[in-house]
């Protein structure tokens, strides 16, 4: 299986979410650049976490029409296992992968801490490996990380089980409905603004991201079958 | 010709900054004020005097970059 990592001007959780690949599940991952045109070699693409482009504008705008981003599009529409984390969460809604938008917490203030999280939704490919209804610890670092969208937004996504993290206790954003992490109708693609990459071992202060990982390679095991890993 | 473009937080969205600036106006003694709501201005030049052409460009900037529909409205002025 063969991950691409994408790179935008400002990207600085690229290398942890590599890190993190080759930490927990060991396959075969690679930097590409935001003006890269063609991932047709990658089975999973993560979009990490950062400033990309300085956040001019709004978080994720100007990102959103990156040469990578029309290939990010059609790996999506292929089915291809899609990930964005925090700043690639707001591209991914930027770019209309995912439904909502995330703006200012409510608190006004950058919160950077552990937080609890509970999986909503098992059935995606990020997060086959959990529980139904687990409480997973994982930590945030964010300043515009409260989701929105309008109420019947809301209903459609609760009624296709689009919700896939909610926060545990405390909301630290203002997210509506607790919600901290979505996914589309299909269940390939998922963003999220806490970082499983900076909760993949115990070292760390959690280990419990690292399911994240393995989910999307038990995910890509049962499409391909186990007899043709490379 | 110049366009001043205005984006701002759609009415039905929380909207901190705003709410702060308030709290700050009211502990200044500006008892008055009521509702504060922040947004953004931008000043975009254009290159050509067909007032309706720069109108419909500037409506397809607004919805594919300058405001996040899901979240924001615009507005825009045209001068000259």
């Amino acid at each position: 299986m063969k991950f691409a990592v994408i790179v935008f001007p400002g990207s600085n959780c690229d290398i942890d979410c590599f890190k993190a690949v080759e930490d927990t599940v060991g396959q075969s991952v690679d930097y590409v650049f935001h003006t890269a045109t063609d991932l047709s070699a990658y089975d999973a693409i993560l979009v990490p976490g950062g400033f990309s482009y300085g956040d001019y504008l709004r978080c994720g705008a100007i990102a959103q029409f990156a040469p990578v981003m029309t290939e990010v599009r059609k790996a999506a529409e292929a089915g291809k296992f899609i990930l964005g984390i925090c700043n690639g969460f707001q591209i991914l809604t930027e770019a209309g992968l995912l439904p909502g938008a995330l703006i200012r917490n409510n608190s006004l203030k950058f919160r950077c801490h552990q937080v609890n999280l509970v999986v909503e939704n098992t059935s995606t490919a990020f997060t086959n490996a959990y529980a139904q209804g687990e409480t997973i610890e994982i930590p945030i670092a964010h300043g515009e990380g409260s989701y929105y969208v309008d109420d019947a937004t809301l209903a459609t996504l609760k009624a296709n089980n689009q919700i896939v993290f909610r926060y545990a206790g405390e909301n630290p954003n203002g997210s509506v409905d607790n919600i901290a992490g979505v996914s589309n109708e299909a269940g390939n693609v998922v963003g999220m603004m806490p970082h499983p990459e900076r909760a993949i071992a115990e070292i760390l202060g959690s280990s419990d991201g690292a399911r994240m990982f393995t989910s999307v390679l038990n995910a890509w095991r049962e499409r391909n079958g186990a007899a043709s890993i490379s | 010709m110049k366009a001043k473009v205005y984006v701002t937080i759609k009415e039905n969205v929380l909207d901190p900054q705003g709410n702060a600036v308030q709290g700050a106006l009211h502990t200044l003694g500006f008892s008055e004020v009521g509702q504060v709501r922040i947004g953004k201005y931008l000043e975009v030049e254009l290159d050509t005097n067909d007032r309706a052409q720069a109108e419909e460009r500037l409506k397809v900037m607004c919805e594919k970059l300058l405001a996040n529909t899901v979240v924001e409205d615009y507005r825009f002025e045209l001068e000259g």
